[in-house]
């Protein structure tokens, strides 16, 4: 049997590999999703029958009740939040589906601590599975509380203002001390008496979690909840190590490299060091002050619908930048009428798409595509920002700092290095605004200010209603 | 009862422009102004009295009887005698080139806005009726100097022979030039800029034509974005220039005024003597003295061969075009005028006050000169030190990089291997293994996808439900209750990460055949 297991893992792994190679293009992907159900079921199918020929299985209906019950309530519930949950709050539900991640690793070490599944270790193996499960429990806490907070800013609950506690950076330094010289009378303690010190490392990571992502402001989102998603994957390999299961040491290392790149890649977008997202407070405190940047020169030019929609169907080549704001106004069904009526009249409509637009990696992307807006139409950044000088009307939808100029050419912006979407190089850009008021990251917007540019205000679902009127008449 | 504009019919022969139309009239309206239009006054510029009637002025017969009097050229002596005393007149002035004409108004206490003297920074710049007309004359000059000149302006290669594109020599790079280097660009010219600011380079440069310098240094960044008046070696220097281009030109096209002054000889006889016969030179600083020495204001005149077009009506030539933009340029203005119906004058406003030549009859003292850039040259902006933004790793340097991390990975595991038990070393090659695996898998997951990805792994990280399962034991006790809960956890992970991914997926989709054009921009 402990061979089949072997083979058994072995192929989920390969499974689980595929799986997320299937995720490189559109295509592919709905197999790759495939892939990983397909495996997922091979190793709890298989895990199950090795669990139940192991013993006799009469001794052991109790447990084998206890175990069915939490699958099936477990699978219920997950089922339930899949089905329910809304696109625009994908954010909140991986970040919850991580902190789940993280509270099973907890557990998963406390229960290994309990009861060691394997005979019981002595001299340096007891030592090293003492690490294991203290490393394991750890990472599990930080991932369950940060995972949590991170849901509750994006929910919206917890206010996305950073918490900077005075001498934070100290704070968090000695907790981490804490964290590691309580291991020290951990490893010396025999059986289970080294709980009590289990319990208090556990409390101490609980907090350090929660203090980190408290200390990360709201538009930083996408970067943490990318970190999260590594942690979470490390806190399932340190379990896997605790349970000395291959397998599960596998997956932990695809998922942690996963979440790695994916919060390079937003670090990248954003101009941040991953060092200062890791210890939280980016973006403030030493870095440097959100400073409002050059005031712009010049007059905010405001154009109404009509006009717009009249450049628009004049246009051969329009983009549409879209932000996070088009996804708060719950205009994406209309942008993709206007883009639908547009293309039947000839005009080459495209979105552009920033790496950190909306609140998630790729988070733009389900958007439009929930909307019914062909991926195909629907480029990144590297690819477009060549095409601004060839556009004849870029439209901004509630984005501001993604289009930001100051990121380019002012070094006193406190954004200045992000790369963004050059838009201001096209012939007209439109910015569709509530107000004036500034992006996430409180920095003036030169380019509201610039020739080229004209404001349409007003709430963006309904200006667009109102140049979808327009561009069919 | 509302202020009343009085919009008067253009006397100067040869202007057609007028200084309202329908639109503007319609603001104007909106604001509780009423506009009282001289029968016949849009007549030149294709507006015809029902049209104004129709955006709701009145026609009049004597539109100088009014409060307000919003007017393009400036008034003759006899036009500002029948002024209103008292009144406000919104019109260009150019008190140096009309002597007499500032006393005839300050006779009838009038208070007066010169409209050429609206200051040109930032917040006027859609009130500056000189760069809106400069850059409609600029576009006409090119069009002007293409009605005379008797050859192609783009290249040509055909059957019956091949003809070199004109090459087009402007001098002057402000509003009109650089309207004229774009009209020419577009006509497929080679064209070539020339201007003492060194500002003007990049902008004549954007449009697609040589930028010309003299061997001499010397910055003609003057007052207001104008040219000041430069050193004998330089203008020597520049008249070389201008003679060596004139043998190889076919249009020249000038355009350089100093302000207050009269303009600039820059084309002198000789070197007008230098160009081939059958080019022309339009002289867009006529009416001002003209740039070029044989320039006779308002003519065509032909000197050897070569044409000299002085006209001083360019903009009046698109008369329709300049009266729209030249009214909004109006209403624009009015909106300094005060609130509502009524019409003030605040001597405090810093677009009034340096256009106010009379108030109320009274000259008053200069104003205290504000900063005076416009907005056109902006070098400074350019010269800032740009800290080089964080550069990606070269290839070669990231290379470097994963190499020194693989070494430190392989120094680790052989620390590792010298103390830890063999089964963590094996468990650690595995995770090394992954974590590499992994790296390589997900750098090509394409960004679109970033979010499901992020649900899969969910999904996928839901595998620690194997560890929970293990744990649970044929007792009820703490470990077992511990793993059944670690269980349901990584259960609702499972299901959630997997079905969420599926419904995601499922949204994405290809372009259907079903819309015409399928991109690419063709087929219009």
């Amino acid at each position: 049997m402990s061979g089949l297991l072997t083979v058994a893992y072995l192929v989920a792994g390969v499974l689980f590999i595929r799986s997320l190679g299937g995720l490189s293009k559109q295509e592919t992907a709905q197999k790759g999703n495939l892939f990983g159900i397909v495996g997922m079921v091979l190793a709890v199918v298989i895990t199950a029958a090795s669990w139940i020929i192991a013993d006799d299985v009469s001794s052991r209906l109790n447990g084998l009740a206890l175990l069915l019950g939490a699958a099936v309530v477990g699978g219920v519930i997950g089922a339930g939040l899949a089905r329910r949950v809304e696109m625009t709050g994908m954010p909140e539900l991986v970040a919850v589906l991580h902190s789940f991640v993280g509270l099973a690793a907890v557990l998963v070490g406390f229960s290994s601590y309990l009861r060691p599944a394997s005979a019981p270790h002595a001299g340096v193996e007891h030592t090293v599975h003492a690490i294991e499960i203290w490393v394991g429990i750890a990472v599990g806490a930080i991932t369950l509380t940060g995972s949590i907070v991170a849901w509750a800013k994006l929910k919206g609950t917890l206010s996305g203002k950073p918490l900077l506690l005075p001498g934070r950076h100290a704070l968090n330094a000695v907790v981490a001390a804490a964290i590691v010289g309580l291991a020290v009378p951990f490893l010396n303690a025999e059986g289970t008496t080294g709980l009590p010190f289990l319990l208090i490392m556990t409390g101490l990571a609980l907090l350090m979690g929660a203090h980190l992502v408290l200390a990360i402001g709201g538009a930083d989102m996408p970067v943490v909840v990318s970190l999260l998603n590594s942690y979470s994957g490390w806190a399932a390999a340190a379990a896997g190590f605790m349970l000395a299961n291959d397998l599960l040491i596998v997956t932990g290392a695809l998922v942690g490299a996963s979440g790695t790149i994916l919060s390079i890649i937003m670090c990248r977008a954003m101009n941040r060091s991953i060092l200062s997202v890791v210890f939280g407070g980016f973006g403030t405190g030493e870095s440097k002050p959100a400073a409002p940047g050059a005031a712009p020169a010049g007059d905010v030019r405001e154009m109404k619908a009509d006009e717009v929609g009249l450049r628009l169907l004049q246009a051969r080549n329009v983009v549409i930048v879209p932000g996070y704001g088009m996804a708060v106004s719950r205009a994406q069904a209309t942008v993709k009428e206007l883009t639908t009526t547009l293309r039947e009249k000839g005009v080459t409509v495209r979105f552009a798409i920033h790496p950190v637009a909306g609140r998630l990696p790729g988070h733009m992307n389900v958007l439009l595509a929930e909307a019914g807006v062909p991926y195909d139409i629907v480029m990144e950044m590297e690819h477009i920002n060549t095409d601004f000088p060839q556009t004849d009307v870029v439209l901004v939808i509630g984005a501001n700092d993604i289009v930001n100029p100051g990121a380019l050419d002012d070094p006193s912006s406190s954004i200045y290095g992000m790369p963004v979407l050059e838009v201001w190089k096209s012939k007209l850009t439109v910015v569709f605004k509530r107000g004036m008021a500034a992006g996430y990251a409180g920095v003036e917007n030169p380019l509201f200010y610039r020739e080229t540019t004209r404001m349409l205000f007003g709430d963006a679902k309904k200006s667009v209603d109102a140049l979808v009127a327009e561009v069919r008449k | 009862m509302p202020v009343i504009i009085g919009v008067p019919k253009e006397t100067l022969p040869g202007e057609k422009r007028v200084a309202a139309t329908p639109e503007t009239i319609k603001k104007l309206k909106e604001r509780g102004l009423a506009v009282h239009v001289q029968r016949g006054a849009g007549q030149g510029a294709g507006i015809t009295d029902e049209a104004y009637v129709a955006a709701g002025a009145e026609l009049t017969d004597t539109p100088w009887a009014n409060d307000v009097v919003f007017k393009v050229r400036p008034p003759t002596l006899a036009e500002a005698g029948l002024l209103k005393e008292g009144a406000l007149l919104v019109s260009m002035v150019q008190a140096e080139r009309n002597p007499g004409l500032v006393d005839a108004l300050k006779a009838r206490k009038a208070t007066v806005l010169a409209l050429e003297k609206v200051p040109r920074i930032t917040r006027a710049q859609k009130m500056d009726v000189l760069s809106s007309m400069a850059n409609l004359s600029g576009y006409r000059a090119v069009i002007e100097a293409a009605t005379h000149y008797q050859g192609f302006f783009s290249p040509q290669i055909t059957a019956a022979g091949a003809s070199p594109p004109a090459k087009v020599l402007i001098i002057g790079a402000g509003v009109a030039g650089l309207a004229a280097v774009g009209a020419a660009r577009a006509l497929g010219a080679d064209v070539r800029g020339f201007d003492t600011r060194a500002a003007a380079r990049e902008q004549v440069e954007s449009l697609g034509a040589r930028f010309l310098e003299v061997k001499l240094q010397e910055s003609g960044e003057g007052q207001g974005g104008y040219a000041k008046v430069m050193s004998p070696e330089f203008i020597a220097a520049e008249m070389a220039l201008f003679r060596e281009q004139a043998r190889e030109v076919d249009v020249i096209i000038t355009t350089a005024l100093v302000p207050g002054t009269k303009a600039p000889i820059l084309v002198p006889r000789d070197v007008v003597d230098c160009l081939k016969p059958g080019s022309v030179i339009v002289d867009m600083a006529a009416e001002q003295g003209g740039n070029c020495e044989l320039t006779k204001p308002g003519e065509n005149f032909v000197y050897n061969g070569v044409q000299i077009l002085g006209f001083t009506d360019l903009a009046s030539r698109m008369a329709a075009t300049a009266s729209r933009f030249f009214s909004m340029n109006l209403w624009h203005l009015a909106g300094e005028l005060g609130k509502g119906d009524a019409v003030t004058i605040d001597l405090e406003n810093d677009v009034v006050r340096p256009a106010l030549v009379l108030h109320h009859g009274e000259v008053l003292p200069p104003p205290q000169p504000k900063e005076p850039t416009p907005v056109a040259p902006k070098p400074v902006a350019a010269a800032i030190i740009k800290p080089p933004p964080k550069a990606v790793a070269s290839p070669a340097e990231r290379a470097a990089r994963s190499t020194v991390g693989g070494i430190a990975v392989v120094a680790l595991l052989s620390l590792l291997g010298r103390f830890a038990p063999p089964e963590f070393l094996q468990h650690s090659t595995v995770f090394v293994l992954a974590c590499f695996i992994g790296w390589q898998v997900i750098w090509s997951v394409s960004p679109a996808l970033h979010t499901p990805l992020m649900s899969v792994t969910n999904a996928i990280s839901g595998i620690i439900i194997v560890g929970g399962m293990l744990q649970v034991g044929g007792t009820l006790d703490m470990a077992s209750i511990l793993g059944a809960l670690a269980v349901l956890f990584a259960a609702i992970n499972i299901a959630g990460g997997f079905l969420v991914t599926q419904r995601m997926l499922k949204m994405f989709r290809r372009d259907d055949p079903a819309p015409a054009s399928t991109g690419g921009g063709h087929g219009r």
